[in-house]
C-alpha cells in the first residue's frame, strides 16, 4: 500500500495540474495526431467455468498453439488455461507455494509457463503442460512470527530475493529478465538456471538514467534489448542485453505495460497509456488507448479508450501480442480479458 | 572466481577452527543425480523440506504447500497452513499424501522414518512432531503442541507486538521438556528412544524422549561454547547412540552422548552444516551438507562425506538450480549405502544422487 502511493499521486498530479509534468502532458496530448488503427472486439470470447469469475485480472499470455493463459486474484490467486477459441481447458496452480497475489504469466519460445507473483515474491517456471515446477526465482519467506513480513535476512533487494516482482521476459539464450517491483526499483538478469547474473536500478526510486520507478513490465527483443515500462516515472525504458542503459521513450503515457510481438519477420512494440487506478478525474480523457510502434520509437498507430464497459479498458494491466495483429488485453479494475483483432477497420 | 574465494575461505576457516578433521585433503566424488519422484498432476512441487525412505524403498517427500492464513476470532487470531506429506514407490510413482489437512500444517521441515517404518514429520512453526504409523492412515503419538494464537505484529510498526505466541513462555528459556519453540528435526536410536531438535524458535537445543515420548534430557542453549547451540537444523543418531547435530550458527556439528550429557567430540571444517545423515553398514559415514541460504545460490551447496570420526573423506556438488547442483538442500536421506536424496528448500524439488 504504501509503496503503490507515490505512483498513485504522480498520476494524480498528472491529470490535475503540475506546471512540472507539462512536457509529458503535452506528448500524451499530442497522440491525438497519432493514427487510429482499425480493431474489432471479439466479445465474450473467454466461456468461464459455470459459476466461476474472473477476479483482478493481472496477467495474460498466448502459447504457439493459441492457448491463452489468464492469472488473476480471487481469495486464491488462479491461472486458468484456454484453447484458441476461448473455451476453458483447465487450472494451474492449485494449491501452489507460489501463488498469493498474481501480477504476470508470460509464456517462453518453448511454451513453458512463467508466473510472477507479488505476494510469495516469486517467480516460478512451469512446464508447457503446467503440471510441473521447474524453475523458481526469488522466495517466500516462512511464515513466522504472527504476521511479521520482515523479509530476507540480507533485506529484499539481494541478487537472490525479490521485492514484489512485476514481470519476467527472456532473451533467445533463454536468459531471465526480471522487473523488480514495487519495493526494489530495478530490473535483474539470471542464466537459465536461475543464477545471478546482472543487475540495473536500486531498492531506492529514482527518475535518473539506471534509475527505475516501479518497473513494471518488462520485454526482450530478438536482438537482446531489453524495454521496462517505467511506470512511476512513465517511460518505457530500453537497455542492452547486459543492463546498459541506451535510452527511454518518454512520449507513450503512464507507461504500465510493454508488449513486443514475436510472429511474423517484423517486431512491434505496443505500450499502452492505461488509465490509473481509480479513475481520476479527467484521467479518460488522457489515458486508455495503447500505442503501437517501431522498436525505435517510432509511433505506427494506437487503438482502444478507457470504459467502463466492453471493448473500453479498465486500467490494462497487461498485453499479449504474439501475434501483432491480435492483442490480448487483461485489466485489472474490471475484472476482464479481452481479444482484440487489429486492422480490422472499427 | 566466487566459488574459487569460497573454498579458499572454507580452508581458511578450517585452518583457524580446533577442528578435528585435520585436512581439506578430501577429494572430490565423482556422482550423478535424477529425479526420483514424478508428482501427480493435482499436486506441486513445493519448498520441499524433508525426504526420507522406508525399508521398501518408498519415498516419503515432506514440503511446504498452499498458502498458510490467519482467521480473525473474537479475541485472538489463528493461524493456519498446508504442510504436504506425500508417498511415492520405488519407481517414483505417487501412492498417496498422508496427513492432509491435520492440525499442526504451518512449515515442513522434516521427515524421518524409524526402524519399523513409522513415519514421523516435524513442523517449524507449529513446534510439533508427529508420528505416523506406517502407511500413514493413523497418528499413533504427538510431541509438543501448536499455540493456540498468534500475536500480530505490523511489519515496519515501531516494536513488536508481543511474544512469539507459543503458549506462556517467552523462547531462549529453554528445556521446558515437549515445548518446542521451533521444532527442525526428529531422530532415534537403536531402542527407540527418540530426539528431537528445536532449532529454529530461540531454544536451540536437543531433547531426548523414551519410545514412549516420556521426556529424559535436554542440551543446550542459546550461544557458541561447549554448553549451546546455535540453530541446531538437523540431527542424526549413530549406531552407537551418539547423536550428531547440524549446528548450523556455529559452523560445527556437535556430537552429544546419548545421553545428552557431554559433547563427544566437534566436526568443523564443513561450512554452515544444515543436513546431517549417517549411512547404514559395517562402515557408515556422515554426511553433512553445506548448504546454500535460499536467498543465495553463489555460496556454499557442497555435501561432504565424513568418517564417524569426523575426518573428512569427499565431498561433491555446489549450489546452484541446474540438474546435479543443489538448492538449499534441508534434509538428507542416505539408507542406502552410495544412494543420498536431498530435499531442496530452494529447488523446490528432490534429487537422487548416486555416488560413484
Amino acid at each position: 500500500m504504501m509503496s503503490k502511493l507515490p505512483p498513485a499521486i504522480l498520476l494524480a498530479l498528472l491529470a490535475s495540474v503540475a506546471p512540472a509534468v507539462t512536457q509529458q502532458r503535452a506528448t500524451i496530448e499530442d497522440s491525438t495526431h497519432v493514427q487510429e488503427l482499425g480493431y474489432k472486439a471479439v466479445p465474450n470470447f473467454f466461456k468461464l467455468p459455470k459459476g466461476e469469475y474472473f477476479g483482478e485480472t493481472q496477467g495474460i499470455a498466448t502459447n504457439s498453439k493459441g492457448h491463452v493463459f489468464v492469472y488473476f486474484r480471487d481469495p486464491q490467486t488462479r491461472l486458468w488455461e484456454f484453447d484458441q477459441n476461448g473455451n476453458f481447458v483447465k487450472e494451474i496452480g492449485k494449491g501452489y507455494y507460489g501463488f498469493l497475489y498474481a501480477h504476470a504469466v508470460r509464456v517462453d519460445r518453448h511454451d513453458n509457463i512463467w508466473t510472477v507473483d507479488e505476494g510469495t515474491n516469486m517467480v516460478t517456471k512451469f512446464d508447457p503442460t503446467g503440471t510441473k515446477v521447474l524453475l523458481t526465482i526469488g522466495w517466500r519467506p516462512e511464515v513466522s512470527d504472527g504476521i511479521s513480513t520482515a523479509g530476507a535476512p540480507t533485506g529484499p533487494d539481494g541478487n537472490y530475493t525479490l521485492c514484489r516482482p512485476t514481470d519476467v521476459a527472456w532473451d533467445a539464450q533463454d536468459d531471465i529478465f526480471i522487473s523488480d517491483g514495487y519495493c526494489n526499483n530495478r530490473v535483474v538478469k539470471y542464466d537459465k538456471y536461475g543464477k545471478f547474473l546482472a543487475k540495473i536500478g536500486k531498492r531506492e526510486r529514482g527518475s535518473g538514467e539506471g534509475e527505475f520507478n516501479l518497473p513494471h513490465s518488462i520485454q526482450v527483443d530478438r536482438a537482446g534489448n531489453v524495454y521496462v515500462a517505467d511506470r512511476g516515472n512513465a517511460r518505457y525504458v530500453v537497455l542492452d542485453n547486459n543492463l546498459k542503459w541506451k535510452t527511454a521513450y518518454n512520449n507513450y503515457g503512464s507507461a504500465w505495460s510493454a508488449c513486443i510481438s514475436t510472429e511474423g519477420p517484423k517486431q512491434y512494440l505496443f505500450m499502452s497509456n492505461s488509465n490509473p487506478n481509480g479513475n481520476g478525474p479527467g484521467s479518460w480523457a488522457q489515458t486508455g488507448q495503447i500505442y503501437k510502434a517501431e522498436l525505435d520509437g517510432t509511433v505506427i498507430g494506437k487503438f482502444g479508450h478507457a470504459g467502463k464497459l466492453a471493448p473500453g479498458f479498465q486500467v490494462v494491466h497487461m498485453m499479449d501480442c504474439r501475434n501483432p495483429n491480435t492483442i490480448f488485453v487483461g485489466e485489472i479494475e474490471s475484472w476482464r480479458s479481452q481479444k482484440f483483432v487489429l486492422g480490422t477497420g472499427k | 572466481m566466487k566459488r574459487l574465494t569460497t573454498c579458499l575461505l572454507a580452508a581458511s576457516v578450517l585452518t583457524a577452527a580446533a577442528a578435528v578433521s585435520g585436512a581439506f585433503a578430501q577429494g572430490a566424488l565423482n556422482y550423478t543425480a535424477s529425479d526420483p519422484i514424478t508428482y501427480p498432476r493435482t499436486i506441486y512441487a513445493g519448498e520441499v523440506a524433508g525426504v526420507a525412505t522406508n525399508s521398501k524403498g518408498h519415498l516419503f517427500v515432506f514440503q511446504r504447500a498452499g498458502n498458510p492464513y490467519a482467521s480473525l476470532g473474537g479475541s485472538r487470531i489463528f493461524v493456519h497452513g498446508q504442510d504436504q506429506l506425500l508417498e511415492f514407490d520405488p519407481a517414483g510413482k505417487f501412492v498417496r499424501e498422508i496427513g492432509k489437512g491435520n492440525y499442526s500444517s504451518l512449515v515442513a521441515n522434516s521427515v524421518r522414518v524409524d526402524a519399523h517404518d513409522n513415519i514421523w514429520t516435524a513442523d517449524r512453526y507449529s513446534g510439533m512432531v508427529i508420528k505416523f504409523s506406517p502407511d500413514g492412515s493413523r497418528i499413533l503419538m504427538l510431541l509438543g503442541r501448536k499455540p493456540e494464537s498468534i500475536n500480530v505484529t505490523v511489519a515496519g510498526a515501531a516494536g513488536r507486538g508481543g511474544g512469539r505466541g507459543r503458549g506462556n513462555r517467552a523462547p531462549g528459556q529453554g528445556g521446558d521438556q515437549d515445548v518446542f519453540t521451533g521444532v527442525s528435526d526428529v531422530a532415534f536410536d537403536a531402542s527407540g528412544n527418540i530426539f528431537v531438535a528445536d532449532g529454529y524458535g530461540g531454544d536451540n537445543r536437543v531433547a531426548k524422549f523414551t519410545p514412549d515420548g516420556v521426556f529424559v534430557a535436554s542440551f543446550g542453549k542459546t550461544g557458541s561454547d561447549d554448553a549451546s547451540l546455535d540453530n541446531p537444523r538437523s540431527i542424526a543418531v549413530d549406531a552407537a547412540g551418539n547423536v550428531y547435530v547440524a549446528d548450523h550458527g556455529n559452523h560445527r556439528v556437535q556430537v552429544l552422548s546419548n545421553d545428552l550429557k557431554r559433547v563427544v567430540r566437534t566436526i568443523g571444517g564443513v561450512g554452515d552444516p544444515a543436513a546431517v545423515c549417517i549411512s547404514p553398514g559395517a562402515h557408515p559415514y556422515l554426511y553433512v551438507s553445506n548448504s546454500n541460504p535460499m536467498d543465495d545460490l553463489d555460496k556454499g551447496g557442497e555435501i561432504y562425506r565424513l568418517e564417524l570420526s569426523g575426518q573428512v573423506v569427499g565431498r561433491f556438488g555446489t549450489a546452484g538450480k541446474a540438474p546435479r547442483e543443489f538448492a538449499s538442500v534441508n534434509q538428507l536421506d542416505c539408507r542406502q549405502a552410495g544412494t543420498l536424496y536431498t530435499a531442496e528448500t530452494g529447488g523446490f524439488r528432490v534429487q537422487k544422487v548416486t555416488l560413484r
